[in-house]
């Protein structure tokens, strides 16, 4: 399949291999390898489970991103409605025949690994509104038949996630449909309106949630509630981060995470756990380090010529930002514990493989820039 | 800028780039938003969240450190340590309290109330920190814990010390500790940072004057725990400091010799050096068990202590208040020749009794003495001479004369249970009864009743500073760097420079003589010389012929209730009365008369008269006291030269 289609391309192999963006490539790489110390240090700083498992994954994960690199754009585009369906009738499944842990019903197993397919969703989301809108004409954008399939979408994954239940995740797979929706240029009133009638539903929808999930909402708005149990995440991990000080108790000298103090340490609050060892200076560098993949990822966007490559990027490296910024403003105890994974740094296959997955598309972007979709 | 309205004319691409325009400048604003809450943890709070980092990696648990011991002069132990058994559960490593608190009650026959009161230390405690749940486990129930170990988790068992008091003729002295008290912790300072489980603090006596310096100073273990209280390394330790031990200077043998020869009565027997004011002997009987305390006295013990007519927690030597009675007649004549009121040749006659302003007062004997004369009258201890010497001395000069001998006042600073007593005069009795004076009750003052109240100790520093030629000393029961034995090495020295004139002593500024003329000092002790060696001396039958052992006494029996005529023309004695109305019966004594060391005082509680219940006592204690007089001695040269 990948021959057939690069004898239509005008390129020849190697020009592919240099339109490849390095910078993408080896900023990944350092924070990939940046992410297998971080989880060396979760395992208490020997050669355990975790650390094997993330660094299996991300090798893998990290090939997969390469080789799918030079799938042609147009391909993707042409099988993102079935990469959405696809993913949807797996979160279905998940639904009747996934696993279930701690209280919440969310991986698909497939022998060689649990899949969450809410992950993969969250990328196949902003594919498929990408190219929805590629093809809707701009002054058609905010006609109410046009917002129909867009809002459908959008709400029926959420909407399944939510009932796992996975707030997070759901959050996160919203927001990248918002962002696409609103690259398409949809009015701001529409946005101003839905956003109004969100709020006025909050209550309702929070006497939906479970008490563990209202209990974590309060619990952000007042950590002191319950020091001992809800309140507990919040204030370790901001002692953690704010022990560190400006150059970290250093590698592997972790108190809060090497005596347990942290939860979660291998999963959402890796970065709290970096930031305890690094500290400022490591913190900062992981932000900057993110900046130049999603500025980068940006810079591929406005290299594209289509729309659909345009719409993808932007979309892809603003959600790509949200989970980071959602990941970090938790850990920080600037919002409540949702449960977001830090792209990259967290310890998940299915992330790595979502995450490694958008980064292929927007290299495919990259590599066949001008060449249209359709 | 951005044509919110959607024009149809701008290209979807440029549309897109405006977008995205927007979402990177609401990301701009995010980006700072994350950046400057690193900035405010990591760097401007950054003390704050170590500070709280380590308060969650380090627990300290405090280790209670040994008691300092507490000597007699020759290193025998009044207050030492031992070893005992402890039962600790640590609540954190339990898995259900409740359910462990109910199997070691059925191991150990613990007493509901006493569960319910660890449920309730539990409660108010850490985790973490340990409790005790028993402090003094027998040998057989260590072991049987041992053995059921493994079922028991969080239990610990514990080989720890405690205080034991090998005897109990020094309880009153030494006093006991037990477990801290809320009372204790707002008294005591240095209690507050010494909250460790298992720490005693000193209740009374010397175990609560020097609690201070005698409880040491609390070391700690502090461990790496993590988040389950698990500890994972010790990073520090400081096994804190034993106590200070301290010496006193008394004898433990004479010390039980006394306490048995008043065990079974209310009495109390003091013995002190009249040099350097070391008190050798200081019981008091009934005593009790100081042991009993340590672990936690039972209620009915307690009770026991509280309602016993004898008062056994009571140091009668220094809390029990006595009227002085005769013994205070040595007072009466020295003040009386001081003052230049009477001569010692002065002659009274006594028939029993006179008549003062149509009051009658009685002499002891009820024929009268017929003419005495000073000395006579101090050892048939004649009433009449004395009621006589009073009213020319006048109660106010008497009360001088008794302060300065040490009645009156505390004269002790190491045993905050010391009472003061009652020197009365004119001015005492306008402030306190606010009255006036009677001049009759001058007349009972000159043969210490009345409104006297003395204690034994003072009694016996009283007799100390006539015997040692009439120099002030300072009783002291520790022996420390202000011990010295600079009076006798002095008065060694005048003796053997003969030429000097006895008044040049006057000049050494570390002496404090509380006479005028000497000469009255010696007339006193030959006259109690006479009271115990001369027939029809009041305690002749308790002398000790022995040169060597041959002392100086004065008997005393103090009234508690007066006669009814009735009573003194039926000739009432003293064995017919009931006990709570018979007479405290008092002695005081120096010995060797030839070369006085050592002043005595016996008192009995309601033991009759003085020369048959006290001055017996006062002769047995007296040859023990001058036999060991050399071992004293030589352990004295020992410790001087050591300092």
């Amino acid at each position: 399949m990948f021959k057939t289609r690069s004898i239509q391309s005008s390129q020849s192999f190697k020009e592919k291999l240099f339109s490849l963006d390095y910078i993408l490539i080896i900023s990944i790489i350092i924070l990939g390898v940046v992410s297998i110390f971080a989880m060396y240090s979760t395992d208490g700083g020997e050669f355990k489970y975790h650390t094997k498992s993330h660094i299996i994954r991300f090798g893998i994960f990290f090939i997969m991103f390469i080789i799918l690199s030079f799938f042609q754009i147009r391909l993707w585009f042409d099988a993102t409605v079935l990469i959405y369906f696809l993913i949807f009738l797996l979160l279905l499944g998940v639904k009747y025949f996934g696993l279930t842990s701690s209280g919440s019903q969310r991986w698909l197993n497939f022998y060689f690994m649990n899949l969450q397919p809410s992950e993969l969703m969250k990328i196949s989301l902003i594919l498929f509104l990408a190219k929805y809108y590629h093809r809707v004409p701009t002054h058609e954008v905010n006609k109410i038949k046009f917002l129909f399939i867009p809002l459908m979408v959008l709400i029926a994954p959420v909407l399944l996630v939510i009932t796992q239940p996975d707030l997070g995740t759901s959050i996160l797979i919203a927001a990248g449909g918002v962002i696409v929706i609103w690259l398409a240029g949809v009015k701001v009133k529409f946005f101003v309106y839905s956003s109004i009638v969100f709020i006025s539903l909050l209550p309702i929808a929070i006497s939906f949630l479970k008490p563990y999930q209202k209990s974590r909402i309060l619990t952000f708005l007042n950590p002191d509630r319950d020091p001992l149990g809800a309140g507990y995440q919040i204030i370790q991990s901001k002692i953690a981060i704010g022990s560190g000080g400006f150059f970290g108790k250093g590698f592997l000298n972790g108190s809060q995470s090497y005596l347990d103090f942290l939860p979660e340490k291998h999963t959402d609050f890796i970065f709290t756990l970096f930031s305890e060892e690094f500290g400022f200076f490591g913190s900062i560098s992981i932000l900057i380090l993110y900046m130049i993949i999603i500025s980068r990822i940006i810079k591929i966007g406005d290299m594209t010529r289509s729309n659909f490559g345009k719409l993808y990027c932007y979309g892809f490296a603003s959600a790509f930002f949200i989970y980071i910024a959602v990941n970090m403003g938790m850990v920080l105890g600037l919002l409540p514990i949702v449960g977001a994974p830090l792209p990259i740094m967290s310890y998940g296959g299915s992330s790595m493989l979502s995450i490694m997955l958008g980064f292929a598309i927007v290299m495919s972007c990259k590599i066949y820039k001008d060449t249209p979709v359709n | 800028m951005v044509n919110f309205s959607g024009d149809n004319t701008l290209s979807k691409s440029k549309m897109i780039s405006r977008r995205m325009f927007i979402i990177s400048a609401a990301k701009a604003v995010v980006f700072f938003g994350i950046f400057g809450r690193l900035v405010s943890l990591q760097i401007n709070e950054s003390k704050k969240y170590r500070t709280l980092s380590d308060k969650n990696r380090f627990r300290e648990w405090k280790l209670a450190p040994q008691r300092g011991v507490i000597k007699d002069f020759f290193d025998q132990e009044l207050a030492s340590n031992e070893k005992v058994y402890q039962l600790h559960i640590t609540p954190e490593n339990s898995v259900n309290i409740n359910q462990l608190l109910f199997r070691l009650k059925n191991i150990l026959n613990l007493k509901n109330e006493k569960v319910s009161f660890i449920k309730k230390k539990i409660a108010n405690q850490k985790p973490w920190e340990p409790i005790i749940i028993s402090d003094n486990l027998t040998w057989s129930e260590f072991s049987r814990i041992n053995l059921l170990l493994h079922e028991l988790q969080g239990v610990e068992p514990v080989v720890s010390v405690a205080r034991v008091y090998p005897n109990d003729s020094t309880s009153h002295i030494v006093g006991y500790v037990s477990e801290v008290s809320a009372r204790d912790l707002k008294q005591k300072e240095y209690l507050r940072d010494m909250s460790v489980t298992g720490i005693a603090v000193g209740k009374t006596g010397l175990e609560s004057k020097l609690d201070k310096e005698i409880i040491g100073k609390v070391g700690f273990q502090r461990y790496e725990v993590n988040a389950y209280g698990k500890r994972i390394k010790q990073i520090q330790v400081d096994i804190g400091q034993a106590g200070k031990s301290y010496k006193t200077t008394l004898d433990l043998d004479i010390q039980n010799h006394s306490a048995k020869l008043i065990e079974g009565k209310a009495a109390s027997v003091c013995v002190m050096d009249i040099y350097n004011g070391d008190i050798i002997t200081m019981a008091s009987a009934p005593s009790f068990n100081p042991n009993s305390f340590v672990h936690g006295i039972n209620q009915n013990e307690w009770n026991g202590l509280l309602e016993n007519k004898e008062k056994p927690l009571i140091n009668k030597a220094i809390s029990g208040l006595y009227p002085p009675g005769s013994t205070i007649k040595t007072i009466v004549a020295l003040s009386a020749l001081e003052n230049d009121v009477v001569s010692p040749h002065m002659k009274v006659h006594c028939k029993g009794k006179i008549d003062f302003y149509g009051e009658k007062f009685h002499c002891w004997k009820k024929k009268g003495h017929g003419y005495m004369d000073m000395r006579s009258a101090i050892q048939r201890s004649c009433d009449v001479y004395f009621y006589e010497v009073a009213r020319r001395l006048g109660v106010d000069r008497l009360s001088v004369t008794a302060k300065k001998f040490g009645l009156g006042k505390k004269i002790l600073d190491e045993l905050s249970e010391e009472k003061a007593g009652v020197v009365p005069n004119t001015s005492w009795k306008k402030k306190y009864i606010g009255k006036n004076w009677y001049l009759g009750e001058t007349l009972h003052s000159g043969i210490g009743q009345g409104y006297f109240l003395s204690t034994p100790m003072q009694l016996c520093l009283m007799t100390a500073q006539i015997a040692n030629g009439g120099f002030e000393i300072s009783p002291r029961i520790l022996i420390d760097k202000n011990r010295n034995n600079k009076l006798k090495d002095f008065l060694d020295d005048r003796d053997k420079e003969e030429d000097k004139a006895p008044n040049d002593l006057m000049f050494a500024n570390f002496l404090k003589p509380l006479f005028r003329n000497q000469e009255n000092i010696n007339f006193i002790k030959d006259a109690m010389f006479a009271a115990t060696n001369e027939p029809g001396g009041t305690s002749y039958s308790s002398r000790l012929r022995d040169k060597k052992f041959m002392f100086a006494g004065k008997t005393g029996s103090s009234q508690i209730r007066k006669f009814t005529e009735e009573q003194r023309e039926l000739e009432v004695k003293q064995d017919e009365l009931k006990y709570e109305n018979r007479d405290h019966a008092l002695y005081v004594a120096f010995a060797p008369y030839n070369n006085p060391r050592y002043s005595i005082s016996v008192v009995v509680e309601h033991g009759g008269s003085g020369s048959s219940a006290a001055a017996p006592i006062a002769k047995k204690v007296i040859k023990k006291v001058l036999e060991r007089h050399n071992l004293r001695e030589n352990f004295n040269n020992l410790l001087t030269q050591e300092s």
